[in-house]
């Protein structure tokens, strides 16, 4: 699967991977984050 | 697409199985809702290797070495693969 130029959904979690880093990471490929989250079960 | 940070494979195949084929538990809004979306896990090897290598080595360094990704690959495929 191509990033690039992709309209990305970023669901991250407090004890995984956050948002805001998946959101810079998929930036550097090429995608466009639409909208993201990072998700908190504590 | 959806990209995911799930810490585990269980918690990722279960949001792919939901954002695939809808809430397998038919509790929540999207019960009986197949969205079909393409889900990937940022740890994935196929988005991974798309990453640069400052963003990869910034952001994902240290989960990398802490998850299980082989089975977080394993869990997403089948999701990806049941034909529901």
């Amino acid at each position: 699967m191509d990033l690039k130029g992709k309209n990305i959904i970023i669901i991250g979690e407090r004890d995984g991977i956050q948002g805001p880093a998946i959101a810079a990471c998929v930036e550097s490929a090429g995608a466009k984050p639409l909208l993201v989250q990072t998700q908190c079960f504590v | 697409m959806v990209v995911l940070g799930a810490p585990d494979a269980d918690s990722s195949e279960l949001y792919a199985e939901t954002l695939i084929h809808g809430d397998p538990s038919w509790m929540g809004p999207l019960a009986g809702v197949q969205l079909g979306l393409p889900v990937y896990h940022i740890m994935e090897p196929a988005i991974l290797s798309q990453i640069s290598q400052t963003c990869r080595k910034e952001h994902l360094e240290l989960m990398e070495m802490a998850l299980d990704i082989e089975k977080i690959t394993e869990g997403l495929n089948r999701a990806r693969n049941s034909g529901k």
